[in-house]
């Protein structure tokens, strides 16, 4: 099996600054005193907790489910007694807090028995339903339910399976590690995968960085042969590791815009979960702890440790040394050197309390703070393109952010804006210093929220008509029940005049307005029934009245 | 005072638009040495002069628009706005005529439109055609070089000249360039080898010009090499140009000049490396810088042959620079992903 690499578009170049945290061997993290389990640690439905206050729980024990299909279940990562459930700070870009099942570990790490299977024996459907049972979770960032995809990847057929063993963040040195300490299991994890899958080949990429993994997977392959697999080493240059980088470099197809790896026949997979499958299935045990990178300069002694899910932060930088002095300053209370994940992709962790939860790859520790104190400190666009040279997506960044800043979003969606994979190539090159990711991952929130309020305010458009429409009904049917008992008693009162010969009450009473009218007239005045001498007072008085007339005439 | 996180990423690997802008300056030394050699001190009163005045309508304008001041000045763009436009006038200007011109590239040109970045026109192009047509006589009052003249225009008289005191006896020294007596001499129909046989002439352009493009090309290949700027505009105008002078110089070389002498006159080889690659004013994506670059080196051509002006590469790049929207959007690259 020859295969030739492809390019993808971009990319960068990065110090990988990875020696750091590969100085010392791999070792278990020891007990915290107090584990946090996130009821939510993957995409999807969040589970809801199986335990109560105060429950004595043992390692492996299942602590809270869901019954909905996209979710992974959570379980007990050592023994201990459920202290609280309820809200806590967790690893989050947004800073905030979410239901957690927080245990008091009583240092004991008993032990549900794994009752042993033979995974030889399964049938594809029932190690689905185990691997959904045990919590597996892709490792590889997104944290999506494994036994969700793979069954997508069996509806939709799968020619090529792809391992993602880039690992092409700066720092990050879980996977390696990983590789180097349990090539056998992960190569034995992979083959599962070829068994529920069926591809013709299966690619394992590792960057040439890591000349140590690519050994040691390349001799678990001689050991524990795999049909049609081959360990293929890529080129470093960040982001290799990108699911769609990846897939381009070892195969040359580009996953089509909007669609899935599947729907061009291709299942990627990262090392990490590849390990954790091995372990779901020979051993029956759920997924409890994971590889984390501890590294960064504001770290003592960086290095890798195989930690409990549900561990602080804050117990594993104790585990590593702890800071270096200089950075141990805060203000507010928030840390301001700590991020989860690496540098290009990673995010800032408001406090060293929040646990490791399935997606924790790495913690880094930086000297310097990452908090610049003004938004527009940057320089402006020169349009120098450089942001384009290095996008792996082939978007043009400088146009991105000109729409962007001036919120013109039909535009930013004309030039695919979400195609852009948040890599950060086309920040770190720039001239300007722009937060070119910043502005385009605003833009990203700032068009769903107008999509949001697009479809809340059609449902109340269409609400609204059929509101009209329906008062509108309600009023023609009220005209015509009135107009019906008009008619109804109209007919009524034409009977009832033929019935009983009445005569028009109109006219009876406009008769009787005449016969008072008339009684008016008749009413006698002051001049009747004057004696005579009266009457001739008035005639005289008349005829002076006159002659005083004709006089002044 | 608020405080904004910053989302990742926390890694930076780029050089700073200073540096950029200083790379540029570096790229303009050897050509204006080249300048200063074959010209005198002239040129290099005009380049600071240019400098500090486009430095003083910088801050001033920055000032009206309470604007920070100081980065903005330290971002170098108005010493090059400065020097490139000092580089298109006449070896001994006025001082006037370079204030004039200097204001109007930095206000009209560079803040009527909101400053570095949105600027739809090379504000020292806009700058110098502006002085083209207002001033046509000061504008075309070029001297001749040292080695023809054999006057040094040294540094006292030079500046004498700079503000207006004496030296009208160097009006006996000023000439039409290589550029314009080629076209007037051609519309009397005497044949190119009879005019390349005017002392004016070396071996490829003007005595003097073919040198000090040759310092461009030099300057050009040094941000060629540190990725100041991209191959893509510099190759098709150059290369635009010298096709459609070469196809002319085929047909008949008695009425057309040879591409090397177009290259290597007046500014086209100033404009393709240090002008045309101003990426505000410029098309944005590869292609389009292409097409970009070929537009001008066309232009230069037909206004050179039969436009009212000898050079033409200022108003080459305007023109340019008006199609830069249209250019852009029907060159965008396609997305990874798209059908």
């Amino acid at each position: 099996m020859n295969i030739k690499l492809s390019h993808f578009n971009g990319g960068i170049h990065l110090d990988d600054h990875k020696a750091e945290s590969l100085t010392r061997p791999v070792q278990l993290a020891s007990l915290p005193n107090q584990l946090i389990l996130p009821l939510k640690q993957h995409i999807g439905e969040s589970n809801k907790p199986l335990v109560n206050i105060g429950y004595h729980v043992l390692r492996g024990q299942l602590i809270a489910g869901s019954s909905s299909p996209i979710s992974a279940p959570i379980h007990a990562s050592t023994s201990g007694i459920v202290s609280s459930i309820g809200p806590h700070l967790v690893p989050h870009a947004s800073g905030q807090s979410a239901e957690c099942i927080i245990i008091d570990v009583d240092g004991k790490d008993e032990s549900i028995k794994f009752e042993p299977i033979d995974v030889n024996q399964m049938q594809p459907a029932d190690i689905l339903d185990h691997i959904r049972r045990l919590g597996i979770v892709g490792l590889g960032g997104a944290s999506f339910p494994t036994s969700l995809k793979l069954s997508r990847g069996i509806d939709f057929g799968v020619h090529t399976l792809v391992i993602n063993g880039a690992e092409c963040e700066p720092y990050i040195t879980c996977d390696d590690s990983l590789m180097q300490n349990q090539a056998d299991e992960t190569v034995r994890g992979i083959g599962y995968l070829q068994r529920m899958l069926t591809p013709t080949k299966t690619l394992i990429g590792i960057e040439d960085n890591k000349p140590k993994a690519i050994e040691a997977m390349k001799l678990a392959l001689k050991t524990g042969p795999l049909p049609d697999t081959k360990v293929i080493s890529i080129p470093t240059l960040y982001p290799s590791g990108g699911e769609k980088q990846l897939i381009q470099i070892l195969t040359g197809n580009e996953i089509p815009t909007g669609r899935l790896a599947f729907d061009i026949g291709i299942f990627c997979q990262n090392v990490g979960t590849c390990l954790m499958i091995a372990q779901a299935l020979e051993l029956n045990q759920p997924l409890m702890s994971r590889y984390v990178t501890v590294s960064g300069d504001g770290i003592r002694q960086p290095g890798n440790w195989i930690v409990r899910l549900g561990t602080p932060i804050k117990h594993l930088i104790g585990l590593a040394g702890g800071y270096v002095q200089d950075c141990l300053k805060k203000s507010n209370n928030t840390q301001q050197n700590l991020v989860m994940g690496g540098p290009m992709m990673g995010f800032l962790l408001s406090s060293d309390s929040v646990p490791i939860v399935k997606s924790s790859n790495n913690i880094l520790v930086m000297k310097q703070k990452l908090i610049v104190k003004k938004p527009d400190v940057h320089d402006e666009c020169v349009r120098c393109g450089k942001c384009a040279e290095v996008c792996p997506a082939q978007l043009l960044p400088q146009q991105l952010y000109w729409h962007s800043r001036s919120k013109e979003y039909e535009k930013v969606e004309e030039y695919n804006l979400f195609d852009c994979i948040e890599c950060g190539c086309c920040s770190a090159v720039c001239p300007s210093q722009i937060p070119l990711v910043q502005y385009y991952r605003a833009s990203k929130s700032e068009i769903r929220v107008t999509q949001l309020a697009t479809f809340k305010s059609d449902h109340a458009r269409i609400r609204f008509k059929f509101r009209e429409k329906r008062l509108l009904l309600k009023k023609q049917q009220e005209e015509k029940n009135r107009q019906l008992k008009r008619k109804i008693l109209l007919e009524k009162s034409a009977t009832k005049k033929t019935d009983s010969n009445l005569a028009d009450p109109i006219q009876a009473a406009l008769d009787r307005i005449k016969a008072k009218k008339n009684e008016q007239v008749i009413k006698p005045k002051n001049i009747t029934g004057l004696t005579v001498n009266q009457q001739k007072q008035i005639d005289k008085a008349d005829s002076r009245r006159r002659a005083a007339r004709k006089q002044n005439a | 005072m608020t405080s904004v996180i910053v989302s990742s990423p926390y890694v930076s690997q780029s050089k700073s638009l200073r540096h950029l802008m200083i790379n540029v300056i570096i790229g303009l030394i050897p050509g204006t040495l080249a300048y200063f050699w074959f010209f005198g001190p002239g040129i290099l009163i005009n380049i600071s002069f240019a400098v500090l005045f486009a430095l003083g309508f910088e801050a001033f304008i920055l000032w009206l628009r309470k604007k920070r001041i100081k980065p903005h000045l330290k971002d170098y763009s108005a010493v090059v706005t400065g020097w490139l436009f000092a580089l298109c006038l006449p070896t001994h200007s006025v001082w006037w005529l370079i204030l004039v011109g200097i204001g109007f590239a930095m206000i009209a040109g560079k803040h009527l439109y909101g400053g570095l970045g949105f600027n739809p026109f090379n504000p020292a192009m806009v700058g110098y055609v502006v002085l083209l047509i207002s001033f046509p006589k000061e504008m075309t009052a070029w001297h001749l070089p040292i080695p023809m003249s054999g006057e040094t225009y040294g540094l006292i008289n030079s500046l004498k000249f700079f503000f207006d005191i004496g030296n009208s006896s160097w009006d006996a020294f000023t000439s039409a360039t290589p550029l314009d007596h080629v076209k007037t001499v051609l519309r009397q129909n005497i044949p190119i080898s009879e005019i390349y046989q005017a002392p004016l002439f070396g071996k490829f352009g003007g005595i003097g010009w073919e040198w000090i493009s040759a310092g461009w090309l030099i300057g050009g290949f040094w941000l060629l090499m540190n990725k100041t700027i991209r191959w893509h505009i510099p190759v098709a105008l150059l290369g635009s140009l010298g096709s459609i002078a070469l196809g002319f110089y085929l047909i008949d070389a008695e009425t057309a000049t040879s591409p090397l002498f177009h290259w290597l006159s007046g500014g086209a080889m100033l404009g393709a490396f240090f002008i045309a690659t101003d990426p505000v004013s410029a098309a944005t994506t590869n292609n389009g810088r292409i097409y970009y670059g070929i537009l001008i080196g066309l232009l230069i051509y037909l206004i050179r042959n039969w436009g009212g002006y000898p050079d033409s590469v200022a108003f080459a790049i305007l023109l340019a620079n008006m199609c830069v929207p249209l250019i852009d959007h029907y060159t965008q690259p396609k997305v990874y992903g798209a059908k």
